[in-house]
């Protein structure tokens, strides 16, 4: 029997041990009426290992994953070192359980706490949790922990904020007295003024977003302290490649650094299993959401790991809690630390220039077809967007035809985009395919 | 051991990148640039290859000891469905590849695969519709509960608070109340189920839903239940089913036929993915088809030529709670799992999960108490009372079993069995194993009554001893 050790003689002998006689397994559901029995269970029969995993690699080659990418959006196509893959496929991490029992789980407690200081590190913040799902609800824990610092409920809301985890955080907060304000963005920087005109001290947080989901960058620290003098909190979403080059959380004043973790070693999937991370001021520790780990001793005096601050959590407070979440991303979260272990300080730095360098290449490039127009208003990391003489949609099905994902048409999402398209370029793309990118867009347009 | 940033030396690297081959250099302004350094380490990939692996060495795991923790259904994770996962076709898929124009066509196998693996869930279930959206068990539920409310919403019913019982799991009342309900405790019966007289009690117009565990936390399966589902449907209430506990019910029963409006799966419990030491999880959502109009967008569905499409109308449905369709690395591996088992197979399961859970309860009922003893299915619940009388607490015992190599069980959960340590040895663990357990917790009972002061000395094997836990609350060191 798949996966079951159990022999029918060990079954029989184990029924007979506990005093039924009769040797039916059924006698031990005899506490179910009949009349709750199954109505139905009709499922295929069981199929061998081999035989399976042939059936899922047909349906795997209908999937178009060949092809080059400048697809972007929040979710990266970078580099995974193998050392990853292996490090994460030792059982003794991912057959684990939540380290309840800290003696028996020093391994998982170290690395969360060391995940914990590298997120710190990469933020420039103070305390991070053990992880959330993904960036989206990362960014709703970060909106409902500000309410509850503050007391206040009213939340203003960048529109250049990724709009799927704007209409997530919309979702969440349905049934909640909750007033949101989203302040346009045109294709540029946070608008400031549009900011300041609904901030007012019943703001319990700002949500903004670096670099924005046009790809545009931006210093958000005179936001941060008009905000303040309010005593509104600021909440960040931010991407953490981009962070080696570009201005922390930390240091522009942030109270509420969040994200998604995808970039760090993770791959891309279909959209998960990602890594929902945030990082906080430390005063604000207590109103956190999710695990955290931290150091102490034990009798001998020997450094050990624990599960801290529990009383913050649902197995404990139950209805009081100040979130919900139980199972997070522990083997994702893994991943990231390995990830930023493996490319450590110098490879950050490196790995964002890159990403700069080949995105200006790249706008170098497009510029020069007739009709392309690079928005060039505002400095961007690695993605940025295009205007298109034509509808993009059409161009970016032509380009698909040559294994080419061209980019993110943005009339998706914004109305008033419709002829716009963002492009995203990582290290990974070589100056070849965005010379063959750039080729087979004046093609396109007008051949 | 030293952390991983006390191993970090100037100049060393773990990732060798390819020479820059553009002939542009991005310069910023100053303001946009950061000032400090990101002071991750510098470490060559043989040293993080090492220091992960040691770290690996402290962990218990399914593959290297018996973990019976009970309600979390620590299964054997079959090594064939984490290659399936592995497969390069799906790990490279961008999630946004669908919404370019014909994308849903690039993606065709992936959207199969969902759509597959939601029609299996619902005869499993017996529910009408699934959405794979939810990330975890407790994303399922407050996704689970979300629903609930816009389906009153749409009814114009102001109804504002859901009951749970007592023995439920903490995230029941935590997902209702940050969906914005009141949550009423139902407290349980000498038999260990919610008290059908204080739930009829409890029950009126003002009652949004039931969130019940069956069989519940005790491992028992209420008898009352249908009476249960059908008061609450009369008064205009829903029922929530968590399916946490879904291991013990595989062909014999399911929450569709209950009457259950909603359930919530478990796939790293049942359906065999690995926790990852907390994570990730996946935690689809089931309803019947009232509900259908209010599951979250994008939905997957199949087109009368066969093919597979996404419908992103928001109309009813309560809107994005994933950025995309879920933890699909996690679908893929439940998937497969469902596939090799097949109908005989995931039958054998809930029977021999409820086969080795009764075998224990027997013979560890000749050492300790347990008092909600009959008729138990997948797990259930020792009373350390005996043995705390003599100064042996759950939380001894779990050090003790810690020593003989053994994860200990849930302990102090349920909340109303005094000194609880809630056992589920599911069915993956051989005769020898469970016999094993059974010696080693007689003779941990035997060394309770003889000698229980040297409990407070374990665990002796592991590489700490028992953690100072108020000094990391009071301390605060969370990051290095």
């Amino acid at each position: 029997m798949n996966y079951i050790p159990q022999s029918d003689a060990d079954r029989k002998e184990m029924l007979k041990a506990i005093g039924i006689s009769s040797g039916d397994i059924n006698e031990l559901f005899k506490g179910i009426p009949e009349s709750l029995k199954a109505s139905s269970f009709d499922l295929p029969a069981g199929k061998s290992e081999f035989e399976v995993e042939k059936y899922i690699k047909q349906l795997a080659k209908k999937n178009a994953s060949e092809l080059i990418t400048f697809v972007g959006g929040g979710f990266y196509d970078h580099y995974i070192p193998a050392a990853i893959d292996s490090i994460v496929s030792r059982s003794e991490f991912y057959t684990a359980y939540t380290p309840y029992q800290p003696e028996a789980s020093q391994g998982t407690l170290q690395a969360i706490y060391e995940y914990q200081s590298a997120i710190c590190r990469l933020t420039g913040m103070e305390a991070s949790n053990a992880s959330l799902y993904d960036g989206g609800t990362a960014l709703y824990e970060a909106a409902m922990m500000a309410i509850r610092v503050t007391g206040r409920n009213k939340i203003i809301m960048d529109g250049g904020v990724n709009p799927i985890y704007r209409k997530m955080l919309y979702s969440y907060t349905t049934n909640l007295s909750i007033e949101f304000i989203e302040t346009p963005v045109t294709h540029g920087q946070s608008n400031r003024g549009e900011i300041e005109k609904y901030l007012d001290d019943k703001t319990a947080a700002v949500i903004l977003q670096n670099p924005n989901f046009f790809g545009a960058i931006d210093d958000h620290t005179d936001i941060v302290d008009v905000c303040h003098k309010f005593g509104a909190l600021v909440v960040e979403s931010v991407y953490p490649i981009s962070l080696g080059v570009l201005k922390s959380p930390g240091e522009m004043g942030i109270d509420i650094a969040t994200g998604e973790g995808q970039s760090l070693g993770i791959p891309l999937s279909f959209g998960g299993p990602y890594l929902g991370f945030m990082a906080v001021k430390k005063k604000f520790v207590r109103k956190m959401p999710g695990r955290i780990v931290g150091i102490t001793h034990d009798d001998e005096l020997r450094r050990g790991f624990v599960l801290t601050l529990q009383t913050r959590e649902q197995h404990i407070r139950r209805e009081k809690a100040t979130s919900n979440i139980c199972s997070n991303e522990a083997l994702c979260a893994l991943r990231a630390l390995i990830y930023m272990c493996l490319i450590g300080k110098d490879g950050l730095k490196k790995v964002a220039q890159l990403c700069m360098d080949k995105c200006e290449y790249a706008k170098q490039k497009l510029e020069t077809i007739k009709g392309v127009e690079v928005k060039r208003s505002s400095p961007t990391f690695n993605e940025f967007i295009i205007r298109l003489p034509k509808n993009p949609n059409e161009i970016i099905g032509k380009l698909i035809e040559k294994k080419i994902a061209a980019g993110f048409p943005l009339g998706r999402y914004y109305k008033e985009m419709d002829c716009y398209m963002l492009v995203a370029v990582t290290e990974k793309r070589t100056k070849q395919e965005i010379a063959l990118f750039a080729e087979a867009l004046e093609d396109a347009l007008w051949n | 051991m030293e952390l991983i940033f006390e191993k970090s030396r100037p100049g060393r690297i773990g990732v060798v990148f390819p020479e820059k081959d553009v002939p542009v250099t991005c310069v910023l302004e100053t303001k946009y640039k950061r000032n400090a350094t990101a002071e991750l380490p510098s470490v060559s990939e043989p040293e993080v290859v090492r220091h992960f692996t040691k770290l690996s060495k402290m962990n218990f795991g399914v593959d290297s000891n018996f973990y019976p923790l009970g309600s979390c259904t620590m299964k054997y994770n079959p090594k064939f469905t984490e290659k399936i996962a592995q497969i390069e076709d799906f790990t490279a898929l961008h999630p946004l590849s669908p919404q370019l124009v014909r994308g849903s066509m690039l993606t065709q196998g992936a959207l199969e695969i969902i759509s597959n693996l939601e029609g299996a869930l619902c005869e499993i279930t017996g529910m009408d519709a699934f959405t794979t959206q939810p990330m975890a068990g407790a994303h399922g539920e407050l996704a689970g509960v979300m629903l609930i409310a816009a389906y009153h919403k749409q009814k114009g019913n102001n109804k504002k608070c859901i009951l749970i019982p007592d023995s439920g799991h903490g995230t029941n009342p935590a997902s209702a109340a940050i969906a914005g309900y009141i949550v009423k405790s139902i407290p349980s019966d000498a038999k260990g189920v919610m008290d059908l007289n204080k739930f009829k009690h409890a029950l009126n117009d003002d009652v949004a839903g039931v969130m019940l565990t069956c069989p519940n936390t005790l491992g028992i399966f209420n008898p009352h239940i249908k009476e249960i589902t059908d008061l609450t449907h009369s008064s205009g209430g829903l029922m929530y089913y968590d399916g946490a506990n879904l291991n013990a019910i595989l062909g014999k029963v399911r929450p569709g036929d209950l009457g259950f409006d909603v359930v919530h799966i478990n796939l790293h419990k049942t359906f065999a993915t690995p926790h990852g030491g907390g994570g990730p999880g996946a935690g689809p959502v089931g309803v019947k088809k009232e509900l259908i109009p209010f599951l979250p967008v994008p939905r997957v569905i199949k087109r009368n030529d066969g093919t597979f499409a996404l419908d992103f109308e928001e109309e009813l449905s309560i809107g994005y709670i994933s950025p995309f369709y879920g933890n699909f690395g996690v679908m893929l591996k439940a998937y497969a799992y469902i596939l090799v088992l097949g109908k005989q197979g995931l039958i054998d399961v809930s029977e021999n999960a409820v086969l080795n859970a009764n075998y224990l309860k027997y013979y560890l009922s000749k050492y300790y108490d347990v008092p909600y003893g009959e008729n138990c299915l997948h797990e259930f619940v020792l009373s350390g009372e005996k043995q705390a009388k003599k100064g042996v607490h759950a939380i001894d015992i779990a050090k003790a079993l810690i020593d003989k190599g053994i994860h200990p069980p849930t302990v102090y959960f349920p909340l109303i069995v005094k000194e609880a340590m809630m056992i589920e040895p599911t069915e993956t663990e051989s005769k020898e194993t469970l016999d094993e357990f059974i010696s080693v917790m007689a003779e941990i009972s035997r060394l309770a009554e003889e000698t229980p002061e040297i409990f407070k000395t374990f665990p002796k094997t592991t590489p700490v001893g028992r953690l100072d836990e108020v000094k990391a609350a009071r301390d605060m060191n969370i990051s290095g």
